[in-house]
């Protein structure tokens, strides 16, 4: 039986405040135990919350920024359940009038259709002992959006791909920093089969803690596996929660549908509607930015750029932001010097920085040096190779590239009455090499290239010297 | 202890010290221990701020009407370093570090906090006895029952220990006890007095409000209380001007549910203001079943947080489960138990439709006839209570309980100022309701102002 597969996600992002959804404690990862904690967020009798402006607008740019519609005014939930980590013994949320509804997320060619996206806070971490459970509370309360979408994804790759493109996209809004190891980005998954002949999905089971790009892939593979099993068994799949085991890589039970919390929502009576007024609309458009798949379609078309080098250099938003402003300090905007630029960033750049692990931002010199260098090779006043060098100087001190090149003597030698006298000698030199050459041995020619650029420590215009040793060696014959 | 506008009158001209003020009531408190209506009293705080107090004073400082004055505070509401039990085992040991906004307005205002008195248990009670410090005994008749379930406020003032105290209203929490106890209780409007510092019942339908001697003392406790806080998202109202009372209309459903007793009480405070037009309000009817479906599910939600994992009480369990049951059923008494229960219930999702949401509707409902009404008049009037003070222990039927909040309901449930009024005159006292629309607060205290002078 053939089956496709049918995956919804909801992704958990940690909105990028400086504090908690309804207090004023630090919202930052870590901290000593229960040290980031007031009445509000230990949930103190008589304790009250207060909206965090700040969350609100960042979670209304990133709903701008997906094409989500906007809510003028939404509602806060209490949403009830016992947990030692939970210290209201419910959490704030935004389960019937959400801060945002519909928009689309862009994957590839397609665009996944969101759902909603709504505010709410997070709950503390449990600790779970042989003999006692400590609990932090320093993250209850940091504010979350959580983002839902649509039955729409179609394969584990495209949910992995989902989820990254959207940790590109709060990364570029600034609105999360995305990071999963701290928590910051989470992902259930919901998935089903539909019989390729049938136009119903399955049953559906709800995969909790797939908290990896690699993670959410494997937990899906092994789900769908796991469902066409039984379903080509003739079983029904049974309606539950599962938890990924990433040791094991397979999907274990959690529990059934029966089994679900009630929880009980109604009105939060502590918080008014949530009204976005002009100023707060105005300050979730000011933060938005070209995101990075429009800024790499947009280099395609002006700039000529190749697909996978825009998609490369617009990545991250720091980078992308970089490499435009090199584009901008060059002389002239023609595809060749931004590609030649394009080749550097990705090239000895990136290489550099790998290797070193730095930041660009960290860099003694700016996009403009690196302009600067590009049209040196432009020009042909440096070779590739020579360019490498006078970067490794740029590494270590701002300088200007072409100064660099005098004060090493790095010009390329691009004139024949430089260049030819060096051949000659090469030439000269090797009478062996030139005798087997003449025989017919012509892939000589590169060791003759070779030498040539030895003896002028590199800075022989390599294109120059392979043109005047052909026309040198045909000389000779003559 | 009389009025506060009195008192204040004698503290300026230092006809007395505050110091002397805070030593009779600590006297006055002592004489009246029988009442049982202070949960715990702060003498040295009280002596240090009174000398505090005179000590500004004798500067050429005066912080007002209250400065000096004595008050009291219902114990669930924060007070900076007394605990706060809210008549529970189940908060032992919980004291909190800053005032509720409410008693910090109070002391910015210079009044000078008394101690804490009793409640029902978390507030839910009309008659002060379901709490784990025992009853509280009405000043008029110590047989009787103080009301609730601010029924220690109502009692200290009505005893003459304090001149003023702060309860809270939640379906007639300070009104009813004030008319139990013959003394004056007001319900602000909901959204003008922060609720930060007070321990939530019913947060949709908590208030904070003054008990007092007579009007005017109540509403000079109300101006320093109500204006928006940014500690409560919901306080957000600044009170009306005071307009001239004009037309005022009699609620025939509510005036038909009281007793012959009550009725001619009503006659007698209608008389006094000059007459008043029989209107309709149908929805009361739906009024007390929709408050005690939404106060219980919002309480069941409030008090979730009550598990022994972070403050109060803990009683021991094999596992977490156990630990956070056995807390809540040794701490919690049986009405609080009673009422988690019926909110948890109606907010289950078998049960939602049916109760939670009707009762949402019902309120809807009774919020567009309030409306109405009061584009035709400009207050309207009722008794407080269907009854007077019942006596001690002869209530064990808790729906028969809950009949004694019948007239106080709806304005709870529609959000809306309203103010109890002694009737003076033989046997127990009576209490007579002022209610107006939302923001009116002034306008109803200028009306219960002018009954209060036509009844002496």
């Amino acid at each position: 039986m053939s089956y496709t597969p049918v995956i919804g996600l909801e992704i958990h992002l940690q909105l990028a405040t400086a504090t908690k959804m309804f207090c004023g404690c630090s919202a930052a990862f870590g901290g000593a135990p229960n040290t980031r904690t007031c009445p509000v967020c230990l949930g103190f009798p008589g304790a009250l919350p207060v909206p965090n402006e700040q969350a609100v607008v960042l979670a209304t740019r990133l709903a701008l920024a997906l094409g989500a519609t906007v809510q003028r005014s939404s509602a806060f939930d209490r949403k009830s359940y016992i947990y030692p980590d939970l210290p209201k013994g419910y959490q704030i949320t935004q389960q019937v009038q959400p801060i945002a509804t519909g928009g689309a997320v862009p994957v590839g060619a397609r665009a996944i259709p969101l759902r909603r996206l709504h505010l709410e806070e997070d709950a503390g971490k449990s600790s779970h002992g042989s003999s006692s459970t400590t609990i932090d509370l320093n993250r209850a309360g940091v504010p979350l959006v959580e983002l839902v979408t649509e039955p729409a994804l179609r394969s584990p790759a495209e949910a992995a791909a989902f989820m990254k493109q959207v940790r590109r996209i709060v990364r570029y809004l600034g609105v999360s920093d995305g990071n999963m190891e701290q928590g910051s980005l989470r992902c259930d998954a919901n998935v089903s089969l539909r019989r390729t002949d049938a136009e119903e999905p399955g049953d559906r089971v709800e995969l909790k803690n797939i908290n990896s790009f690699r993670f959410v892939s494997q937990a899906l593979e092994h789900e769908i596996a796991r469902h066409a099993a039984l379903l080509d068994a003739g079983e029904r799949v049974p309606r539950e929660t599962r938890l990924f085991d990433a040791k094991r890589g397979v999907t274990v039970f959690m529990r059934s549908k029966e089994d679900d919390q009630d929880y009980r929502y109604f009105p939060e009576p502590d918080l008014p509607p949530l009204v976005l007024d002009d100023a707060l609309l105005r300050r979730a458009r000011e933060g938005l930015v070209e995101l990075a798949h429009e800024r790499a379609g947009r280099w395609e078309r002006d700039w000529d750029l190749r697909a996978k080098d825009a998609a490369a250099l617009s990545a991250d938003r720091a980078t992308a932001e970089w490499f435009e402003a090199a584009v901008g300090a060059l002389g002239s905007r023609d595809g060749a010097q931004v590609r030649t630029l394009a080749n550097l960033m990705l090239g000895e750049v990136a290489r550099r920085l790998n290797d070193a692990g730095g930041l660009l931002a960290d860099l003694p010199f700016g996009p403009a040096r690196l302009a600067q260098l590009v049209e040196l090779i432009e020009d042909g006043t440096l070779s590739v190779e020579l360019a490498r060098k006078v970067l490794g100087v740029l590494w270590t001190r701002d300088a200007d590239p072409s100064a660099i090149a005098d004060e090493h003597g790095w010009r390329q030698m691009s004139d024949d009455a430089s260049i030819d006298p060096v051949i000659r000698a090469v030439l000269a030199d090797h009478p062996a090499e030139l005798g087997r050459f003449r025989a017919g041995k012509t892939k000589l020619k590169g060791f003759f290239v070779g030498q040539v650029m030895k003896r002028t420590r590199g800075t022989a215009n390599p294109g120059l010297v392979s043109a005047r040793l052909d026309a040198l060696l045909a000389e000779q014959d003559g | 202890m009389g009025a506060v506008a009195e008192l204040a009158e004698r503290l300026r001209a230092r006809a007395v010290s505050s110091r002397e003020l805070v030593d009779a009531s600590l006297r006055r408190a002592e004489a009246t221990a029988s009442l049982n209506a202070f949960v715990c009293l702060d003498p040295d705080g009280a002596r240090a701020a009174a000398a505090q107090a005179d000590d500004e004073r004798a500067r050429g400082i005066d912080r007002g009407p209250l400065h000096g004055v004595p008050v009291a505070i219902k114990d669930n509401l924060h007070v900076a370093g007394l605990p706060t039990t809210c008549a529970s085992r189940i908060l032992a040991g919980f004291v909190p570090r800053t005032d509720a906004t409410a008693v910090g307005r109070l002391r910015a205002a210079g009044a000078i906090v008394m101690g804490k008195t009793n409640l029902d248990e978390f507030a839910m009670g009309s008659s002060t006895e379901h709490s784990a410090f025992g009853p509280v005994r009405n000043p008029v008749d110590e047989e009787r029952v103080a009301g609730g379930s601010s029924g220690g406020s109502a009692a200290a003032v009505a005893a003459g220990v304090v001149p003023i105290a702060l309860g809270s209203d939640t379906g007639g929490s300070v009104r009813q006890p004030a008319a139990f106890c013959g003394v004056v209780g007001l319900r602000p409007t909901w959204g003008s007095v922060s609720r930060s510092g007070l321990v939530a019942f019913a947060s949709s339908l908590d208030q904070v409000g003054p008990i007092a001697a007579d009007v005017e003392s109540a509403q000079l406790v109300l101006e320093v209380l109500a204006s928006p806080d940014p500690a409560d998202a919901t306080a957000t109202r600044n009170l009306g001007p005071a307009a001239e009372p004009g037309r005022i209309g009699l609620i025939t459903e509510l005036a038909d549910a009281v007793p012959p007793a009550g009725r001619s009480v009503l006659d007698r405070a209608v008389a006094a203001l000059g007459g008043a037009e029989p209107v309709s309000l149908p929805s009361t009817r739906f009024a007390a079943p929709a408050y005690y479906v939404l106060a219980s599910a919002e309480a069941a939600s409030n008090l979730a947080r009550f598990d022994g994992v972070r403050y109060g009480a803990r009683v021991h369990g094999d596992s977490l489960a156990a630990m956070i049951r056995s807390t809540r059923t040794e701490g919690f008494g049986r009405e609080v138990q009673r009422r988690v229960l019926l909110g948890n219930f109606v907010l289950s999702a078998g049960h939602r439709d049916a109760y939670y949401r009707r009762g949402l509707a019902a309120r809807d409902r009774l919020r567009a006839e309030f409306d109405a009404l009061f584009r035709r008049v400009d207050l309207l009037i009722s008794l407080t209570a269907p009854e007077t003070a019942f006596p001690v222990g002869s209530r064990p039927d808790p729906v028969a309980m809950y009949r004694s909040d019948l007239l106080t309901i709806p304005a709870a449930l529609a959000g809306l100022p309203a103010v109890s009024v002694p009737v003076p005159g033989p046997g127990l006292p009576w209490g007579v309701q002022l209610m107006g629309p939302a923001g009116a607060d002034r306008t109803v205290l200028a009306a219960a102002r002018r009954l209060e002078a036509a009844l002496r």
